[in-house]
């Protein structure tokens, strides 16, 4: 085993360079020759390093030297049996974790704010989705976790459900009892999944909420370009040792380009490299930063930058204190406007904004006077545009969907447009979604009732954000043709 | 030997000056720091490589940053200064007698210790008893701060390293709220000339222009900075910079100037047209 001081794919790349290799292989660029705006606009150095898969760099596909070997490394840095690097984006690693556990008709149990690459998932395979209700905090109007009661509540309706999935944590930074749900999990005969979009730092600290691996699921897809600091579009998929290597390779290559860009796989590489060897000290850092973010922002009077008090052992089990998520409403502002005012008045660019909500996205790149930019600007925002109403939030409300297809048939199944008023009874066919909280109302596959067709109208009422119909003003909905 | 110190003012040109010797070279937590002596401008200070001040020249910056408000606000008792670690606006400032109050806030300790120790025609004037300096982030200091000041002078390093955040609107924002309602703000404006800093003069005076009611700019000549055509921002609350200008009152005061008079701060205001057409561009 090599040490974590080495970067296997890195230290190939330099040495394939060193030899002048002449190319005759794809890319056609040749070393960006045939590309100079490419060349000028990415730098010599990139071009040169964007090469095909080959005997000293190995294969993606089929793994066996630099790429088996930083694998075997990301494995040992994250704690996990097998790593698998991902250049599809987290999408892949999540879509891979999916194919890998369920097939046609099989149930798969996830809290109801998955993330669109499980429903993508669940098309491409057939699969049949038990939703499982995410608590919600009024006050803030975000979504939180699964309830151990509501997920063993489901497991139990549900006993044949091949496994769970757990987002660890939301985008909020909110975390599930993911130790204790990996275990029921288990005991049940099931495999617990975990979407760690949102959560690469967390295998790098002590101040932070749990890991996945640490946790016990067997496995998780892990977002390297968000937290990680490699490039966009790579990404961790890990496995614990219940999961077999070769039946997931084969998944992963089902939908994964044969030609896997040497550019991101260096890129995890080098990051893996950096967490394994520097990533406490700069996580502590960057917790750091963002609690003195919070005591400043908070500090200005009606943001409200919320942290780990809003821990309650359940729907609210860890908070992720890296992520600057800010309730805005008593600043008399919806999260989407003070987004928009930092970006067209401030220069600042952040994450995203909600009604209530607004998350500035923190990481090892930042620093205290990018900080002091952002506190002051929020400062400026209250001052020039803060009204002394706060806003008022609708109260939200869970409808339990009632599933009557798999998001596949849905799919693929015929389809007619309805006045909203007339689709009561109907199969949806699309997605509608509701901002704030961020959680479907309806999917596709799913039962359109008489209380669904009334919240709709109501939370358009209230003024939410809702996305996901054809028809943006959701006048009408797509719905399956023929009785279901 | 030959030994000389160039700094880039774009990439195609520089200017450099003879050096005689290197007396310190440091790095702080912030920015590198290096004191020079030379034989033609004398002893001379670059953060980050870049020139702040020299001996011969730093008279024409120093009292053009601070005189011009100080000849139009009729009473100014509280002054907040932003960076300025070398001490050069605190001598000025320190003429004024009827002062009673000065914050310095400047992030760099190291500046001003370095300063203190070669650079004492600058740094004179540090422990006078009405100072009050704080070693921090102005960005920081300033946001707590409300209808408190008569006067601002933002005495930056240039819009990129750790000057950065003095250039932006939110940091203007807040200076208008940290001053009194007939309060003065004054800033190094860069040059209007090479189109790098031309683009971040005009940066800067977009995020005035929108958060004061009235803004100019005026100019002065200092031979090592690029171009050597330096412009200062002048916005204010209420003053006007020439309508508002007091000549008796000030020339009474009998304080001793090398480049500014008043007669210098009427000329001043009136600047070359492409300059004009730059910052109207944003107006």
């Amino acid at each position: 085993m090599l040490s974590q001081e080495r970067a296997p794919i890195y230290e190939a790349l330099r040495e394939f360079e060193r030899r002048r290799v002449v190319p005759f292989d794809v890319p056609g660029h040749k070393r960006g020759r045939g590309n100079p705006e490419l060349a000028a606009l990415l730098g010599e150095q990139c071009v040169r390093m964007d090469v095909n898969s080959m005997k000293p760099l190995d294969n993606l596909c089929h793994p066996v030297s630099v790429i088996r070997e930083a694998e075997e490394l990301a494995a040992e840095a994250f704690g996990a049996a097998h790593a698998f690097l991902m250049v599809g984006g987290t999408t892949s690693a999540v879509q891979a974790m999916i194919l890998s556990v369920v097939k046609r008709g099989e149930k798969v149990i996830l809290p109801r704010n998955v993330h669109r690459s499980v429903m993508g998932a669940m098309v491409l395979c057939g699969a049949v989705p038990v939703y499982v209700d995410p608590a919600c905090d009024d006050r803030l109007g975000i979504p939180l976790g699964m309830r151990r009661e509501d997920v063993e509540l489901a497991i139990k309706k549900h006993p044949n459900a091949k496994a769970v999935l757990v987002n660890n944590p939301t985008y909020y930074g909110i975390c599930s009892d993911l130790k204790a749900i990996a275990k029921m999990a288990h005991d049940h005969g099931m495999l617990c999944l975990a979407d760690e979009a949102h959560g690469t730092h967390f295998y790098f600290s002590d101040q932070l909420p749990m890991s996945a691996m640490e946790a016990g699921a067997d496995m998780a897809a892990v977002s390297m370009h968000k937290s990680g600091g490699s490039l966009t579009q790579s990404s961790l998929l890990l496995t614990g040792p219940a999961m077999q290597e070769g039946h997931v390779r084969q998944i992963i290559n089902l939908t994964q380009t044969t030609s896997g860009s040497y550019l991101l796989l260096s890129s995890l590489d080098i990051s893996r490299r950096n967490l394994a060897l520097r990533g406490r000290e700069a996580f502590a850092q960057v917790v750091k930063l963002a609690d003195y973010a919070r005591e400043e922002i908070n500090g200005i009077g009606g943001y409200y930058a919320f942290s780990k008090e809003l821990i309650n052992g359940d729907s609210v089990f860890d908070f992720d204190r890296t992520k600057l998520s800010v309730n805005t409403l008593n600043v008399g502002l919806a999260g989407i406007e003070v987004y928009d005012l930092l970006r067209d008045e401030y220069d600042i660019q952040i994450e995203f904004g909600d009604l209530g909500n607004f998350l500035a996205y923190l990481s090892i790149g930042d620093r205290p006077r990018e900080i002091e930019r952002l506190v002051s600007a929020l400062s400026e925002v209250r001052r020039r545009f803060g009204k002394p109403d706060a806003a008022g939030l609708m109260r939200q409300e869970y409808i339990e969907p009632e599933v009557v297809l798999s998001p596949q048939d849905a799919f693929y199944a015929e389809k007619t447009s309805l006045p909203l008023t007339e689709a009561a009874g109907h199969v949806c066919s699309e997605f509608v979604m509701c901002y704030p909280p961020g959680i479907p109302i309806l999917a596709p596959g799913e039962r359109i009732t008489e209380k669904i067709v009334e919240y709709i109208q109501y939370a358009k009422e209230k003024g939410c954000s809702m996305t996901g119909p054809e028809d943006p003003d959701i006048r009408r909905l797509n719905v399956l043709k023929g009785v279901y | 030997m030959e030994f000389w110190f160039s700094e880039h003012h774009t990439p195609h040109v520089k200017l450099s000056i003879r050096v005689d010797r290197q007396l310190y070279s440091g790095k702080s937590e912030f920015q590198r720091i290096d004191v020079f002596d030379s034989p033609e401008f004398g002893r001379f200070l670059t953060l980050d490589g870049y020139m702040m001040l020299t001996e011969k020249d730093e008279f024409i910056y120093h009292e053009m940053i601070t005189h011009v408000p100080m000849a139009v606000h009729p009473r100014v008792r509280k002054v907040l200064v932003i960076g300025a670690g070398d001490g050069g606006v605190i001598r000025e400032l320190t003429q004024y007698a009827d002062l009673e109050h000065i914050d310095m806030v400047e992030i760099d300790p190291l500046v001003v210790e370095v300063c203190k120790k070669y650079l004492p025609k600058t740094a004179c004037r540090l422990d006078d008893p009405r100072l009050t300096i704080h070693f921090e982030d102005g960005l920081r200091f300033i946001r707590s701060r409300k209808d408190e000041y008569d006067l601002i002078i933002v005495d930056s390093t240039d819009p990129f390293g750790p000057g950065e955040g003095l250039f932006t609107r939110e940091f203007y924002g807040n200076c208008y709220k940290a001053l009194k309602e007939d309060g003065i703000l004054i800033n190094q404006h860069e040059s209007p000339f090479y189109p790098e800093d031309a683009a971040a003069c005009q940066r800067a005076h977009k995020n005035i222009v929108e958060s004061f009611p009235i803004s100019k700019v005026y100019q002065a000549h200092i031979p090592t900075y690029p171009s050597g055509h330096w412009l200062f921002g002048f916005a204010s609350k209420k003053y006007h910079p020439l309508k508002d200008l007091n000549e008796t009152k000030w020339n009474m005061r009998g304080i001793p100037c090398r480049y500014y008079t008043t007669t210098l701060h009427k000329g001043a205001f009136y600047i070359p047209a492409y300059v004009e057409e730059l910052l109207k561009h944003v107006e």
